[in-house]
């Protein structure tokens, strides 16, 4: 675009263009996209049900997806670095093990919480320090994990699962705010969202994860302490597993060995539905949060319209894909809005 | 010798050994010659979807989608078996590996030409197979005496005193071997696992060896679905579900590393010999089957952990010869 500017002629060629030009460029953006799917996916069903646009179904729909939601966003930050923890599901069962023992124990809903949180905590902790202190690949060490996590909660559970819960614990994950229509745990998930906001966007941590996840060598070079950055993200992504764990095992009211199993990949998929690149570095927390909600009220849709939870995976399956293949398909298309030398710039970017 | 001995498959061979006798000591029924048999028999489908995680994870990446791959081609294969019960029993052979090459050879492209990570496509294709599976069977079972007798005695059958499984394996870690070792193919695979960049400059096809990987993966996880449906007897929704983790465990155990690069077809026949070990030794020792999981969890972390320690130790002792 530099040699745009040089000229008079140029220039106010530039300012006449720039309006529509800007405009198609926010049209494509990847969040806008989403946004349009949203609204897309909420047309479609009020059509297609009579039930599905109703403040008190909307509302309880949410409880279907919140757990997910509080996950999706340390997750953000997980694959923003360049990394992945496939073993959330699994740490969720682990911490819902341990809950259901100090239950069983006779232990009170405050001490249950702080054992739902702490390994949830501590697990994450394990998963991060293996990564970082030993440089393992996140890929591996969480899919080790994984298995080792749910195993112990498989060897201990057997085919048995713990029931008994205090009555004052279901309030988490079962609750409503006051007489309202509002389900507690909406506001587990917006004060999570506000506070991963607030982190990514404007404090020195936040910067430090988008420059590790773009380069992590530049990254070490330039003073940031890469391995204290992914080993905060890690633990964090643990804790908010435990989290998760206490919402889930409240609103269910039971630990099985089979918890929360699969939640990994719609977590994943969430995350990068949201406009995130796996390979770390870009994307922002408002794509994420339209993505949560797009894929809620779509499966909360289907499953309106009877559509089996089976055929629903194939969905989030194709999804998970399509998001990533359709930003390589809009950069091109908004490439080729730009004219001149931009337009080989963009290509340039594009094959990086 | 000595340098027979600091090889990795020289101590897996000593550690399946070592375990071995620790069980026999405990059971010593553990050691007839029957139940050795029976424990190789049981891991034949394990050392032939490992062989095909392996060249994925050269690559430097994973594939999730094995478990619901042989979902997939099992329920096909068996219900077609159910409803046209007229079809040879050999042509299910070329009927899986086809079938399953196809599966496989979709998140090739999707990796090649979408330039998805592997693991991602994988992903993704893990959640879609296994809803197809609902799909095709409508939810429903093929149980065994919906099987003819000859689809169901595919894996049990001798030939020269072996059963079909055995050689089965034996055959795929033949090919796997030659093709890894001594195809221009082969070495391109460990050529881009090893430094991509520096492959490509070398002329590699990088987006062929990611299709062939794929393809190969797919395959032998569509035999393998065969195996599984009919040694089993019973083709269903969650049909080797999780599967995948024990093949990226026994390739991990097999010294493979994870990153990719390096590894050996040997390597991952005794990672997977080893799991089998462990797996058939847990009842023997009356111990839960439930504790399988968290084991192998345990031996993936292990291994991992051992392999990156040894790595690194080799790579500071070449270091500091090479300044000598």
């Amino acid at each position: 675009m530099s040699d745009l500017g040089t000229g008079f002629v140029d220039s106010s060629r530039l300012t006449m263009m720039s309006g529509p030009r800007r405009l198609a460029d926010f049209l494509l953006r990847w969040e806008s996209m989403l946004f349009f799917i949203f609204i897309a996916v909420f047309v479609g069903n009020s059509l297609l049900s009579p039930y599905f646009l109703d403040p008190f179904n909307l509302f309880d729909a949410t409880f279907n997806f919140m757990e997910k939601a509080v996950m999706a966003m340390p997750m953000m930050f997980v694959i923003l670095l360049g990394d992945i923890d496939i073993s959330v599901a699994s740490i969720i069962s682990l911490s819902s093990l341990f809950m259901g023992m100090a239950s069983a124990a006779g232990a009170d809903t405050p001490t249950i919480l702080a054992i739902g949180l702490a390994v949830g905590l501590l697990a994450g902790i394990f998963n991060g320090l293996l990564i970082t202190k030993l440089a393992i690949p996140s890929i591996a060490v969480t899919l080790g994990s994984s298995s080792l996590f749910r195993g112990i909660a498989n060897a201990v559970l057997g085919d048995q699962a713990y029931t008994k819960y205090p009555a004052s614990f279901a309030y988490v994950g079962q609750g409503y705010l006051g007489e309202s229509i509002v389900p507690f745990e909406i506001l587990i998930f917006l004060a999570t969202a506000l506070f991963a906001g607030v982190v990514l966007n404007r404090t020195v941590y936040g910067r430090h994860v988008y420059a590790v996840g773009n380069n992590k060598t530049a990254a070490r070079f330039s003073g940031v302490p890469v391995d204290k950055v992914r080993l905060i993200a890690f633990a964090v992504n643990g804790l908010a597993a435990g989290v998760a764990a206490i919402m889930l095992t409240s609103r269910i009211g039971s630990t099985r060995p089979n918890i929360a199993s699969g939640y990994e990949t719609d977590v994943i998929t969430i995350v990068v539905l949201g406009g995130v690149a796996i390979t770390g570095g870009k994307g922002n927390i408002a794509g994420v949060i339209i993505s949560i909600f797009l894929l809620g009220y779509l499966k909360f849709g289907m499953g309106v319209l009877n559509v089996p939870g089976k055929v629903m995976n194939i969905i989030t399956g194709v999804l998970l894909v399509v998001a990533i293949l359709l930003p390589k398909f809009t950069d091109g298309l908004r490439a080729k809005l730009r004219a001149g030398k931009a337009k080989s710039r963009a290509r340039g970017e594009e094959k990086v | 010798m000595k340098k027979l001995l600091k090889r990795k498959e020289t101590t897996l061979v000593l550690l399946i050994l070592l375990l071995i006798f620790a069980v026999s000591l405990r059971a010593p029924g553990f050691v007839a010659p029957g139940s050795l048999l029976n424990i190789v028999v049981d891991t034949s489908i394990l050392i032939i979807v490992s062989l095909g995680q392996f060249g994925v994870i050269l690559i430097g990446g994973i594939d999730l989608s094995i478990g619901s791959t042989m979902a997939l081609v099992g329920m096909a294969a068996a219900m077609l078996n159910q409803f046209v019960p007229g079809i040879p029993v050999w042509f299910f052979a070329p009927f899986s590996l086809v079938a399953g090459a196809l599966l496989g050879g979709l998140g090739g492209i999707l990796v090649a030409f979408g330039k998805l990570p592997p693991l991602i496509a994988s992903l993704g294709m893990m959640s879609a197979y296994r809803g197809l599976v609902f799909i095709l069977s409508k939810g429903q079972w093929v149980t065994a005496n919906e099987m003819t007798e000859g689809f169901r005695k595919i894996p049990e059958g001798l030939t020269l005193g072996l059963p079909h499984m055995v050689w089965a394996a034996l055959i795929v870690a033949f090919l796997a071997h030659l093709f890894m070792r001594h195809t221009r193919s082969g070495r391109d695979v460990y050529a881009i696992g090893g430094n991509p960049t520096a492959a490509r400059f070398a002329g590699v096809n990088q987006a062929k060896v990611e299709i062939n990987v794929f393809l190969i993966s797919g395959a032998l996880a569509g035999l393998a679905g065969l195996l599984y449906v009919s040694r089993y007897g019973i083709a269903q929704n969650e049909t080797a579900s999780g599967f995948e983790m024990q093949t990226v465990a026994a390739a991990v155990l097999g010294g493979v590393n994870i990153a990719g690069g390096s590894g050996t077809v040997l390597g991952v026949i005794l990672g997977s010999l080893f799991l089998g070990v462990v797996n058939n030794a847990l009842p023997v020792l009356r111990l839960s089957p439930f504790l399988q999981m968290a084991i192998q969890g345990f031996i993936i972390l292990t291994a991992v952990v051992a392999n990156t320690l040894v790595d690194r130790r080799n790579k500071r002792v070449f270091a500091a010869g090479r300044v000598r």
